[in-house]
């Protein structure tokens, strides 16, 4: 699976381009972490390449076929998305949630088939308890897992994340975060997950885009990317980068006054 | 050890479990909307048993052998019986099936594709358009019918029903029809539409505004036969329609980036919906006003009941919406000895308390939103 990324451009407004000439290419099997401070258009990015965002310039190649050209349904299969969060207004059970996934794949009713790929995903979630609960009585983590299994049941070459260990304790973030690196071998698939815990993705990732203000700061395998410079340029932090087995392992010292913000109270 | 790092095993271990309970939890399910089914049934004939003063028993072998072609001597009492049963009181029972199965289906959808527990049929604006149209009608005379009185009321109702739904699509078009945009255009037509009624009612006389008015509150009385085909076959099409989208009406509940992920253009399915629903609301509340909470209520009871899925909360919806209003129209004969209330007014009675049973309910047991 090859992505290419062309001179994206998007703006929710006309004049106010969330993401300014974008060019990016990722070839699977590989686990992708994009890491950056908030509102640098990190889930807009993701949402440019599965069509839910339509780009305001330049182009979006999956195989070389820009997605424009293909039918969201066509996406749909082979695509998978975990959304941040998902709607849980209303009171749908668990194993219904996640057979959704099958829906690019199946039309009219599930088939025996499509239920055991459901029991699978539960299964390498470890929530196959939870099948038949409804999605709206189960914790923030639960619920997390369960949108982690609709996105497996897509059995999609690409899987994007956005912020997936959001809602997971510490024990849950690295079983997830290990889990999908071992999915993106054991599948050959592309995986590519947004996040906010920089010691993870360096960790787990086999690359690492770091977007700042409106484009791509820079990218690479962690141990390039995953340096003091970069994230006071980008985050504004103050920290230091130790090497642990071979990966970076960041140590956070002090938050730095950035240019044109307005202070928080820090306290005395 | 640690969940997700093990193994899945090529055995299906608690596979087979997980099968028997999704199916067993179908089953519970057909056995709901069976049970609803039933209920609705025994409604009807106690109806028509309310409505004649006559036993159960006596109620269902008139229904019976009516249908079965019995035949009686002209004038006898008998005849009578089956003359007043299907001439006077069956009608406005059709009707409430009809009209309950619709609302119900109406509001069941445009919940679902405005992600919104409170939203109802009328959410577009929709009934304050078919009562401008009436009250145009009663107040003004001005008709889209060649002839002026039921049927030009009914045409107005109709027609004008559909011009908010229509500003709803449209401009929802150019700015993108999120489900919040979608109910603040709908709330703002209905301001809108609402100011136009009562400044026509202001101007008109104290007769015509009690006929306005009274228009607008919801009945099944004094409806013809003759009035049933064409919203019959609007609420028949349209559930037919809905129930071949039922899994479509389950992506767009889990918002629209989940559903377009999983292959379905959300905003080209919503103005679908929209069209159809303005088009079958349109075609009930022409004829029976405007009926309140069965299209927002009767949705949660069915999910209370048999769970989320569009699958069988759409047919349970149906049989129970059908049910909630041919009880609240039985109940709208026997309020008062000497007047019909009418059924509007019940279903506020009854369904005001009835949901907020069901929200105290929530806290003890499960959540119904």
């Amino acid at each position: 699976m090859h992505i290419k990324i062309e001179n994206l451009d998007f703006g929710y407004e006309p004049n106010a381009l969330v993401l300014k000439n974008i060019n990016l290419e990722l070839t699977g099997p590989k686990f992708v972490s994009i890491l950056g401070p908030n509102g640098v258009g990190k889930s807009t990015l993701i949402h440019c390449i599965n069509k839910i965002l339509v780009p305001t310039g330049g182009r979006v190649l999956i195989d070389g076929v820009d997605v424009s050209d293909i039918h969201i349904k066509e996406i749909a299969k082979i695509i998978g998305y975990v959304p941040y969060s998902a709607n849980d207004t209303f009171p749908l059970s668990v194993i219904d949630t996640v057979l959704m996934g099958r829906h690019p794949h199946s039309n009219w009713k599930s088939q025996d088939s499509d239920l055991k790929i459901v029991y699978k995903a539960l299964r390498t979630l470890g929530i196959t308890h939870l099948s038949m609960r409804p999605l709206n009585e189960l914790s923030a983590g639960q619920h997390q897992k369960v949108m982690l299994a609709r996105g497996l049941v897509q059995e999609p070459k690409i899987l994007l994340l956005d912020e997936p260990t959001a809602n997971l304790d510490i024990r849950h973030q690295i079983s997830v975060t290990k889990m999908l690196r071992r999915l993106s071998v054991d599948r050959e698939i592309l995986v590519i997950m947004i996040s906010h815990d920089i010691n993870i993705a360096a960790r787990y990732a086999d690359e690492i885009i770091i977007l700042s203000e409106g484009g791509v700061y820079t990218s690479g395998k962690p141990s390039e990317v995953i340096t003091a410079d970069n994230l006071k340029e980008v985050y504004g932090v103050e920290a230091r980068v130790v090497e642990d087995n071979g990966r970076p392992y960041v140590i956070l010292d002090d938050a730095l006054p950035m240019d044109g913000e307005e202070q928080m109270w820090e306290g005395n | 050890m640690d969940e997700c790092e093990q193994n899945v095993p090529s055995a299906m271990d608690g596979y087979d479990r997980m099968v028997e309970d999704y199916h067993a939890s179908i089953a519970r399910k057909i056995l709901v909307l069976s049970t609803s089914i039933v209920v609705l049934i025994v409604l009807i004939i106690l109806s028509c048993a309310w409505g004649t003063d006559n036993s159960f028993g006596t109620a269902y072998k008139a229904i019976i052998d009516h249908i079965m072609g019995k035949t009686y001597p002209i004038r006898s009492w008998e005849w009578w019986q089956d003359h007043y049963i299907w001439q006077n009181v069956m009608p406005s029972i059709v009707v409430s099936i009809i009209a309950g199965a619709g609302l119900a289906v109406g509001g069941m959808v445009m919940q679902a594709i405005t992600h919104n527990p409170l939203a109802d049929p009328y959410t577009t604006g929709i009934s304050s358009g078919a009562c401008l149209g009436a009250v145009i009608a009663i107040l003004i005379g001005f008709t889209f019918a060649s002839t002026a009185g039921e049927y030009g009321i009914l045409s107005n109702a109709f027609i004008f029903s559909l011009i908010p739904a229509l500003l709803v699509v449209t401009i929802s078009r150019r700015v993108g029809n999120s489900p919040s945009t979608i109910i603040l255009i709908g709330i703002a037509v209905s301001y809108f539409f609402g100011g136009m009624i009562t400044f026509l009612m202001m101007m008109s006389d104290p007769i015509k505004m009690y006929e306005a008015y009274r228009w607008q509150i919801g009945s099944v009385t004094g409806i013809k036969w003759g009035d049933i085909p064409f919203m019959a076959t609007a609420v028949i099409i349209t559930s037919i329609i809905t129930y071949s989208m039922t899994s479509k009406l389950d992506l767009m509940m889990l918002g629209d980036d989940s559903a377009k992920s999983l292959g379905l253009n959300a905003e080209q399915f919503r103005t679908v919906c929209l069209v159809m629903l303005s088009v079958l609301i349109a075609s009930i509340i022409s004829y029976t006003g405007i009926i309140g909470f069965v299209g927002l209520m009767v949705p949660h009871i069915a999910r209370f009941l048999v769970g989320g899925k569009s699958f069988f909360v759409l047919p349970t919806s149906m049989v129970i919406g059908s049910a909630v209003l041919v009880f609240a129209n039985m109940v709208s004969h026997t309020i008062t000895f000497y007047t019909e209330v009418p059924v509007g007014i019940v279903m506020s009675f009854i369904g005001a308390p009835f949901f907020l049973y069901l929200i105290l309910r929530k806290k003890s047991q499960r959540q119904i939103f």
